[in-house]
């Protein structure tokens, strides 16, 4: 019995290990997006170019769906272990590859169409890599408890952004910030092949899922699993279930806990980068174990309860939340020290001119309970007065004091504690709803659609509608109207409260927590087989 | 329940071809136009959300009334 469960342990310890490292490499590229903005992207506008880093950023997303056909394919044919092997590679490839392409001012174009390929067969790779993981490891693990096993892949996703944040903070405070700038930013991408090699070399000793190598011997496994799992009406029903059902709210709901939220506190509410992240790391660190709270409990009382309580929550809690966050930062709430303006005015030659100049004017002020603001404004001055005068870039910073910090990651905490309760249990849920012959294809897709898309797409989503209300309501400023739009930063979040409150009713009506014994759904495979009934 | 079922499912057909609507009229056609930067939300909204939103629910929505999810 020890040995079985010592060696249980490592079975889910490897797994997670390189699903791990995976979510790392795919978030150093997310949570770098403005660094490789100003690289990779041309543009003079910051803002073009963070827009730039979005799209490619959901790129990456969008393609996991493809990911997930392609080597969901592959993994119920060939088996779990050796084509998550390959997913692990080729991510550890395309990071270590991005680490390395040159800068747009060094060979143009090449530069940003380079980084978008790589990005791609990022995405590619986490699309095969979780169905693979959870399905591995859930074919390892009792069925009783399952849910527990499977939670510490859940984690992963979490403890790699963690961990990526955790590198780049480690190299930020390490160098200047010119030299992190310069080259700097290359150090977490090429560290990565370091965290593959030794994934490759736990995951090369592990065997075969017990419950694959069975079906595989006894010729129950699919010829054709994409035809099985999305042309077979019997299937594509439960693909679509757990898509509107369960991944759609879960994906939203997660993305907005775990980047939407480090978003917000850097786009919207201007705090420094290195106090975010720190915010972030403490939320995150505080909230990962309630992961395996909830995929425990999930054991004990059902998984749909947990996930479902979990969409509910976020519905009701969001603006609330994000409202706190943003009266926490904004400094109209705070009193300024009488005298503490200070306004610096340094005047230098504007790049790329011999003949134009640009002001840059740093004003810096600070409060009574402790908070810290500081403006940037950078200001081109032509030299020829007849030319309309350049838009001043303008960069705000705001550095919070300790109890407002406190208060920041308790508001990150609640909103990781959603997520928890939405993806703890969620891996054991899918690989329940779907039969081992083709069982990595069928959960992937719904995972990666509501989680890559849906999910992925939040950020960049949320961002656009937040922005599109900033704009009315600077448009009626400019014609005397009332402005639009009371609170125009939490526009954002009507995205993700609408497509978890369409998935919460269909998962409340539809779900039904499933039978926990994988072998039972076997017999669902004759069913499956014998329909042979296409969808319309 | 069964009837429960098909009431959502009937929903599911509206949502779906009403969220499909409103991203490619309201949102995705102005930002067509538009051009420039407005471009890359464009193409997520027509190409990438609405077929999935519409046709994901449509099919959804048609299964539940045809009682493919009854007890």
């Amino acid at each position: 019995m020890s040995q079985k469960k010592q060696s249980l342990s490592y079975i889910i310890g490897a797994s997670s290990v390189g699903t791990l490292i995976e979510w790392y490499d795919f978030y150093i590229f997310g949570a770098l997006a403005t660094v490789l903005a100003s690289k990779f992207f041309p543009g003079e506008n910051p803002t073009a170019g963070f827009l730039n880093t979005l799209a490619t950023f959901a790129a990456g997303f969008v393609v996991r769906p493809f990911g997930a056909m392609f080597f969901g394919r592959l993994g119920d044919m060939i088996g779990r272990k050796y084509t998550f092997m390959v997913t692990l590679m080729l991510m550890g490839g395309a990071t270590f590859a991005i680490g390395l392409v040159p800068s747009y001012e060094s060979i143009g174009y090449f530069a940003p169409i380079l980084v978008l390929v790589l990005r791609l067969l990022q995405g590619l790779a986490l699309g095969g890599e979780y169905g693979g993981a959870a399905t591995y490891v859930a074919e390892h693990s009792p069925a009783e408890r399952r849910g527990f096993w499977t939670s510490w892949i859940q984690t992963t996703a979490t403890v790699g952004l963690f961990i990526a944040l955790g590198v780049i903070m480690f190299t930020r405070s390490s160098m200047t910030k010119e030299a992190f700038d310069n080259y700097g930013w290359r150090i977490p991408f090429l560290l990565s092949s370091v965290m593959v090699f030794v994934s490759f070399l736990i995951r090369r000793n592990m065997a075969e899922s017990p419950i694959f190598e069975k079906a595989k011997a006894e010729g129950k496994t699919s010829a054709n699993p994409l035809k099985e799992s999305f042309g077979n009406k019997l299937n594509f029903k439960y693909v679509l279930l757990a898509l509107f059902g369960a991944t759609m709210g879960q994906g939203v709901v997660w993305y907005t806990g775990q980047f939407y939220a480090q978003t917000f506190l850097l786009k919207t509410c201007n705090i420094d980068d290195v106090q975010s992240n720190t915010i972030m790391m403490v939320g995150l660190l505080l909230g990962t174990p309630l992961f395996i709270v909830f995929g425990s409990l999930s054991d004990k009382i059902g998984r749909k309860g947990i996930i479902l309580t979990g969409m509910l929550l976020a519905i009701i809690c969001y603006r609330p939340i994000f409202e706190k966050i943003y009266q926490t930062v904004n400094v109209k709430n705070k009193v300024e020290v009488a005298g503490s303006e200070k306004i610096e005015v340094v005047k230098s030659l504007a790049p790329k001119s011999t003949t134009d100049s640009l002001a840059t004017t740093t004003t810096t002020r600070s409060y009574t309970d402790g908070t810290l603001f500081k403006e940037v404004k950078k200001q081109i001055l032509l030299a020829d007065a007849s030319l309309e005068i350049p838009k001043a870039e303008v960069k705000k910073t705001i550095t919070v004091n300790g109890s407002d910090k406190w208060t920041l990651v308790l508001m990150i905490f609640c909103l990781l504690f959603f997520v928890t309760m939405a993806y703890g249990p969620i891996a054991a849920f899918l690989v329940e709803m779907f039969p081992t012959k083709i069982r990595y294809t069928s959960m992937s897709l719904p995972y990666h659609i509501g989680n890559g898309v849906f999910g992925g797409l939040m950020p960049a989503i949320a961002t656009f509608l937040a922005t599109q209300a900033l704009d009315a309501n600077k448009k009626a400023e400019e014609i005397g109207q009332a402005a639009v739009y009371a609170k125009p930063y939490l526009q954002g979040l009507y995205y993700p409260m609408i497509i978890a409150g369409v998935c919460f009713v269909i998962g409340l009506v539809f779900l039904k927590d499933k039978s926990h014994d994988l072998e039972e759904r076997e017999s669902s495979d004759k069913t499956i087989e014998n329909a042979g009934n296409l969808v319309a | 329940m069964n009837l429960l079922k098909k009431i959502v499912g009937l929903l599911a057909i509206l949502i779906g071809l009403g969220a499909g609507y409103y991203l490619i009229v309201n949102q995705a056609i102005p930002l067509w136009s538009n051009g420039g930067n407005d471009l890359v939300p464009a193409i997520i909204y027509t190409f990438i959300l609405a077929p999935i939103i519409t046709l994901g629910m449509f099919t959804f929505g048609k299964y539940a009334i045809q009682g493919e999810f009854d007890n």
